[in-house]
């Protein structure tokens, strides 16, 4: 694993972006559980509390006109891409002020406008879909890039391996991403893998190179995005690449996570990529008071987000019934 | 005008859409170069290059996904997935995918997409040779067309590839080598619109794909041998589904048959009779009657003749229904 530290090399203005980034979806989940326990998230949820150095490196390393496909732990990648807290925890709360006005809640977070084209909850499918995105690019002579996010339960289906072999022989310009928070639901990922690394030590099956990063660095998580999209536009084809990381509350917001060995989340908190990396910018000689004002800005936001939320009425029951075919309707015949 | 196999047709389609439409594309095992499985795409690759007609490894999941996220982003695939009974291996993505997409980003995706797959007995077996219209007409958000004569092949495939959902469209397989008349010039017909194909005043006869012409070759020997004229009317599309042509029919004639190769529970005449129950009852003069292949999995060979509809049951569970 490469274990390089404070990437000086990269600008402050996109550092201190990395920090705004990882505090929002840090900030924008915690409110997101606090809404769950008012009892006013009534479906599913599944936070990448912990996970944030992930979504916001490669988001800040992605171009305007990029596209990102991410699964049903999907809030911090369509957040990181510029989706107001609003849309997404409106979306939550089955409210009409949300990003698809409560008809895909949170397994299905979409924005097309900021390049966010699905969050997909059945596991493996977005590999596949990621690779024509990647395709019609190619196709159109356009210089996007496409990346996909998964965990490291999804390296074990066949779609994983299908859209692999697929992006490598077509050369597609795909990013795949995968987050290793060491966990498929409640299995422990060593248990039910043939492999220590199940991304990985895959990669040199389709003749990609094998790499393997600190997930909780965003700085290393930045660095090796752009290292991959340079590739991807270069049109030298995709990449595979594995973040470890680890989630901090359960799978799903029903889930007490109590398979976890004693010791193994504090573990991992040292570790916190939120924490970690205030710390290292207070070290590398940014002011407490930039940062503080950067919280400041993003709390307002959430605040202002659950106001808005509470206010909003649930969607006219129309709403369910447009939208099945391009006509607008659900209509299935004359 | 032409005379053109239903496999040829096919190709015919493709390519109008293809030199229209530059977005157009497909793909598939074996499309390019060896023209399809079922012949049914030679000289497209010739034609279009190696960009727009694109071989695939056996990853039905990979390609199936592979053309929705094409669709999303601004292509309109044309998907080739060889034998229908394949749809159960990518199956994800006729259930979950292609349908739902519209629906839960509240019109923000679109899957502008064709998928064909050969459908129906050819004598393979169990595997090989399912009707599975069923299993696609019970997903909302989908649309499904099956066609029945080489005309029909060409307007509807184009208008299935200019349509802004995705559809599954279902050729024939023991129809492929089947000639018609198809007119010269671009043809694009309409989805979702039944055909009366024999109008008649006794009887109306529903039926899709391969059960068409051996419907319309039941009603001619009911008329010569019992004097019973049936309507028949090709049903063309599932979803959306003709009910206004199909129930107008059925004011006039006051008996209802379907035709229906898939096996029987869940077939697409349970929903028509269904709708007629609800809606149409006062017109019947009798019980509506739905034929069927048996609730069993299709034997290969001479077996499987044994068992799809035939001619000579049509005719018979017609003329006993209307004499009893
Ligand atoms: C095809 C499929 N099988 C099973 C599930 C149920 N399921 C939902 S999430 C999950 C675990 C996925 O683990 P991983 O890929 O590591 O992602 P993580 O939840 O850790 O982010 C499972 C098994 C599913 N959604 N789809
Ligand atoms: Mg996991």
């Amino acid at each position: 694993m490469s274990k390089k530290t404070a990437a000086i090399d990269i600008a402050e203005a996109t550092r201190l972006e990395m920090y705004r980034s990882q505090y929002r979806l840090r900030e924008a989940e915690q409110r997101a559980f606090d809404l769950f326990l008012q009892n006013l998230v009534k479906g599913t949820s599944h936070l990448s509390l912990g996970q944030e150095a992930i979504a916001a490196g490669f988001a800040t390393a992605m171009q305007p006109g990029d596209l990102t496909f991410c699964t049903y732990r999907g809030h911090a990648h369509t957040l990181a891409r510029g989706v107001s807290v609003e849309k997404v925890l409106g979306e939550l709360m089955s409210r009409d002020n949300g990003l698809m006005r409560g008809k895909g809640g949170s397994m299905h977070l979409t924005s097309v406008e900021h390049g966010v084209m699905g969050s997909y909850a059945i596991i493996g499918a977005h590999l596949c879909i990621a690779c024509g995105a990647a395709w019609r690019a190619q196709y159109q002579g356009k210089s996007d890039v496409t990346t996909c996010f998964f965990g490291d339960g999804t390296t074990n289906i066949g779609a994983f391996h299908e859209a692999l072999n697929f992006a490598v022989i077509w050369k597609l310009p795909v990013v795949f991403v995968c987050e290793n928070n060491l966990y498929m639901e409640y299995t422990p990922i060593k248990d039910v893998t043939a492999v220590a690394q199940p991304a990985a030590d895959r990669a040199s099956a389709y003749g990609l190179e094998r790499i393997l990063i600190d997930g909780n660095d965003a700085d290393v998580v930045y660095q090796t995005a752009q290292k991959a999209y340079a590739r991807a536009r270069a049109g030298e084809g995709p990449s595979l690449i594995e973040c470890l990381t680890y989630r901090h509350s359960g799978h799903s917001r029903a889930d007490p996570a109590k398979y976890r060995p004693k010791g193994e989340l504090e573990k991992w908190k040292e570790s916190d990529p939120v924490k970690t990396y205030r710390a290292r910018l207070l070290a590398q000689g940014i002011k407490a008071s930039v940062l503080d004002e950067i919280e400041r800005v993003v709390k307002a936001e959430v605040d202002a987000a659950e106001v808005a939320c509470k206010a909003s009425p649930l969607p006219p029951d129309e709403i369910m019934f447009t939208d099945v075919y391009a006509d607008g309707g659900c209509a299935w015949r004359n | 005008m032409a005379e053109l196999t239903y496999r040829d047709a096919v190709a015919r389609a493709i390519a109008q859409e293809m030199e229209r439409d530059p977005d157009v594309v497909l793909l598939g095992e074996d499309v390019a170069k060896a023209g399809g499985v079922f012949k049914a795409t030679v000289g497209l690759y010739e034609k279009f290059g190696p960009k727009r007609v694109r071989d695939t490894p056996i990853s039905e999941q990979a390609f199936m996904g592979a053309a929705m996220g094409a669709a999303m982003t601004g292509l309109k695939p044309v998907v080739d997935l060889m034998f229908a009974d394949f749809a159960a291996v990518c199956w994800d993505f006729f259930a979950n995918e292609f349908p739902k997409s519209r629906y839960m980003t509240n019109g923000q995706v679109k899957v502008p997409l064709v998928i064909r797959l050969a459908n129906g007995s050819a004598r393979f077996g169990a595997q090989h040779c399912q009707s599975v219209e069923n299993w696609c007409m019970m997903i909302p958000g989908l649309k499904v067309v099956v066609p029945s004569s080489p005309v029909d092949v060409v307007g509807l495939l184009a208008a299935s590839i200019r349509d802004p959902d995705p559809v599954i469209f279902l050729e024939h397989k023991s129809l492929y080598a089947v000639k018609g008349e198809v007119p010269d010039g671009e043809i694009v017909d309409t989805l979702g619109t039944a055909k009366i194909l024999r109008p008649g005043k006794d009887a109306t006869i529903l039926a899709l794909a391969l059960m068409v012409p051996r419907a319309l070759a039941a009603a001619e020997r009911l008329k010569a041998e019992s004097g019973i004229d049936c309507e028949v009317i090709d049903v063309r599309s599932l979803l959306p589904l003709d009910t206004r042509t199909i129930l107008e029919s059925l004011s006039r004639t006051g008996h209802l048959f379907t035709v229906e190769e898939n096996p029987r529970l869940c077939g697409w005449g349970a929903e028509v009779v269904s709708i007629v129950a609800d809606e149409a009852f006062y017109d019947l003069d009798g019980p509506p009657v739905r034929i069927t292949t048996p609730h069993i999995p299709l034997p290969p060979a001479e077996l499987e003749d044994l068992l799809i509809p035939s001619v000579d049951r049509i005719v018979e569970t017609v003329r006993r229904t209307l004499t009893a």
